[in-house]
């Protein structure tokens, strides 16, 4: 009777062990996340460490795989039993999704004690809210539209700076390839296929018709001329990648950029961390450049979406975390550790890079210039079936011989098939 | 609970009658459920309006209208078929070829049936990394012909849209094969002996006895094998994962990993399901038909 009693207490426990709470109630926050490796799980045991110090009990469910696909379908099955995690890594109109769901909870009372509308942009407020409430938070602003590129190799055919408009971009990538250096690193997974097509949208096209094409989805605007020649010059660039990219990770194609083996690769400032890691020096080692674009840049945040938890100790740790998570000391450790900036403003800068000063200073130009803007392959701007949409032409158009012509009018129609 | 009530011995002896639908019963509760359950849910959530969570809202036909208006699917479909024939004519082939080979009482036979099977001890992921790497134009075979000297080689196929599917089929012919061989040895073994000698007798030859005799006596297991590989290649999905990821772009898609990128990345479940129901349903084709003549042939032999 004992042993069978025990052996139901020990089920019970272990079940328990993700929420229970001790006798005496302290703030409890279960956050599910797949920062397991690098500079991302030394920035999450950062928060942990805060939390814990402010009385908090941690529980961590890291669901490492396929980029957040496994830790997703983790939080199906946990919202579906009724047994949600406090916090989840969750970012972009994903979170309006778990909003409409009716999943979140609202965090209005901390964002106004701590005046978050103050300190987070307006864009970025425009992501964490739910028909004006704060259901989720910001932890730091990645921009998609950076150009890192390697001076020696630029020197070699008499170029000092990352070029400013596109066709500088495709004369100077023309003297490279004449001269038998690789122009552009690049890895061909879609995704990174799209990062390169969406800095183009906003180089060619302008914020305002990025604006219509990739967030509004407006008709005229993907099937306009303007497209077309998006398509042209990504056919172009797939001139200027080596033979072997198809399938390579983007850290790989950082890597040529850093040994000399290629000059410029388009993606996101967590390229950045490859480049410090190695013990690069910005400005001297490597360039770190805005794609050409008129004061555009395209934003990429990752957040924590508060999920409804039961419980005072819970919805405290919660509270508590949320806190934590939008403070200053919080946002300042977590992005040096990360490579990207602060998603509250007026954290000073001081510990930071060039490459991140000059991200910040180029934020709020663009701001001004209304050029801040979601970006779309990294599922900032569009929901999951959308832009998984637009990335399959673009890729299937990349990684083929299709025309700018054929691209077009696939991409109108996939956008059309998946709306409905 | 009324069993408390009777003798022991009557229990025991109920029991014991029992006892073998006891034991099975949890496995059988088991598979009812998370197998033919799970399919027929699967099945609903394809009429459902089901995207980022499974919704009971009834949309009929939809999404399997959706699901073949997707080009992308298109292309998984074509992938299959492709890979699908290539992958079981070839591996009947060379598991044939090699089991007639190692049918001649050679010696160390035993060793070289192990290293033809042994491929088929590895994980799909492990297969499909290896030959990554070996395929790989810049660090595989392309590279190391280019080392020799033979600079003029060229092998691209896992980079080349219109070839990534054939690097798919060489991967998991070489991991397969062996296994084929194993069945078909296993019964070249099962052939009457004296038949062989009476043709030896009238004086054919040794390919006509296998043309003519063993091989139409050993049939059966042509469709067991055909059976058994054609489910490895409708549901084949690690192997595309670790060797080409799906690309270059979608290139080398099949409806397995298709499936998994609308339910699980794309909060699309409503045309995952129906991918998955149509891949059942391609399985059923070939299942079926299978199960109906061996149960028939059952019956004609009791």
């Amino acid at each position: 009777m004992y042993l069978r009693k025990t052996i139901l207490a020990t089920g019970v426990a272990i079940s328990a062990l993700a929420t229970a709470s001790f006798a005496h109630a302290e703030p409890t926050a279960e956050v599910l996340h797949w920062w397991t490796s690098g500079g991302e799980a030394k920035a999450v045991a950062a928060l942990k460490e805060d939390f814990e110090a402010k009385g908090g009990k941690w529980v961590d469910s890291p669901v490492a795989g396929g980029g957040g696909d496994a830790a997703m379908t983790v939080l199906r099955s946990r919202v579906l039993s009724g047994d949600a995690p406090a916090a989840v890594q969750l970012k972009g109109p994903a979170i309006q999704d778990w909003a409409e769901q009716g999943a979140l909870a609202d965090l209005n009372d901390v964002a106004e004690a701590e005046g978050w509308d103050k300190v987070i942009p307006p864009a970025i407020q425009d992501v964490m809210k739910y028909e004006g409430d704060y259901v989720a938070v910001p932890v730091n602003i990645h921009r998609v539209d950076w150009i890192w590129a390697n001076p020696t190799l630029l020197a070699k055919v008499g170029a000092t700076e990352a070029p400013k408009t596109w066709d500088e971009f495709n004369a100077l990538a023309d003297k490279l390839k004449a001269a038998g250096i690789t122009p552009v690193a690049h890895g061909g997974q879609p995704w990174q296929d799209a990062t390169v097509f969406e800095t183009v949208v906003l180089g060619l096209g302008g914020p305002e018709f990025f604006q219509k094409a990739l967030v509004d989805l407006d008709e005229d605007a993907l099937k306009s001329d303007t497209m077309k020649t998006v398509f042209d010059q990504m056919r172009k660039i797939r001139g200027y990648v080596d033979a072997d990219f198809p399938g390579r990770d983007w850290n790989l194609a950082t890597a040529m950029v850093m040994n000399g083996e290629a000059a410029m690769q388009i993606m996101g400032d967590w390229a950045k961390g490859e480049f410090l890691a190695a013990g690069k020096v910005p400005g001297k080692d490597f360039i770190c450049s805005a794609t050409p674009s008129e004061h555009g840049y395209l934003f990429n945040v990752d957040s924590f979406a508060m999920f409804n938890v039961s419980g005072d100790d819970k919805v405290e740790g919660q509270k508590l975390l949320a806190e934590l998570i939008v403070g200053e000391k919080f946002q300042e450790t977590f992005n040096l550790l990360k490579g990207s900036i602060p998603a509250r403003l007026g954290v000073s800068l001081d510990k930071f890079d060039d490459c991140a000063k000059k991200s910040e200073a180029d934020l709020l130009a663009a701001q001004e210039a209304g050029g801040f803007l979601p970006s779309m392959a990294h599922g900032m701007a569009l929901r999951g079936h959308l832009s998984g949409a637009i990335v399959d032409v673009v890729t299937a158009h990349f990684n083929s011989d299709m025309s700018s012509d054929e691209a077009v009018s696939r991409l109108v129609e996939a956008v059309e098939l998946a709306k409905d | 609970m009324g069993a408390s009530q009777s003798t022991e011995s009557n229990l025991t002896a109920r029991i014991q009658r029992h006892l073998s639908k006891i034991v099975v019963a949890p496995s059988f509760a088991a598979s009812l459920f998370f197998v033919y359950g799970f399919i027929l849910w699967t099945g609903y959530m394809a009429f459902s309006k089901s995207r980022m969570l499974p919704v009971w809202d009834w949309a009929g036909l939809r999404q399997y209208e959706r699901l073949w208006q997707m080009e992308r699917w298109h292309v998984a479909i074509e992938n299959l078929l492709i890979f699908g024939g290539l992958f079981i004519v070839t591996c009947l082939i060379i598991g044939c070829l090699l089991a007639v080979l190692l049918d001649q009482r050679i010696r160390a036979e035993g060793a070289l049936r192990t290293i033809f099977l042994y491929p088929m001890a590895l994980s799909f992921i492990v297969t499909g990394t290896v030959w990554k790497w070996l395929l790989n134009p810049g660090l595989g075979l392309e590279s190391m012909m280019h080392d020799f000297g033979w600079t003029s080689f060229k092998f691209d196929w896992l980079v080349n849209s219109d070839m990534a599917i054939y690097t798919v089929v060489i991967a998991a012919v070489w991991q397969a094969s062996g296994f084929v061989m194993a069945m078909f040895l296993a019964a070249l073994r099962g052939v009457d002996q004296d038949i062989i000698r009476a043709a030896y007798m009238d004086g054919a030859s040794l390919p006509r006895i296998y043309f003519g005799i063993i091989i139409p006596s050993i049939r059966p297991v042509f469709l067991s094998a055909i059976v058994v590989l054609a489910h490895l290649a409708v549901k084949s999905f690690d192997l595309v994962i670790a060797l080409t990821g799906g690309g270059p772009g979608y290139a080398s898609d099949l409806p397995a990993t298709f499936m998994y990128t609308m339910a699980f990345q794309r909060n699309q479940l409503g045309v995952g399901a129906a991918s998955a129901m149509m891949m059942l349903a391609t399985v059923m084709a070939i299942i079926v038909p299978y199960l109906y003549s061996e149960l028939r042939g059952g019956k004609k032999n009791g």
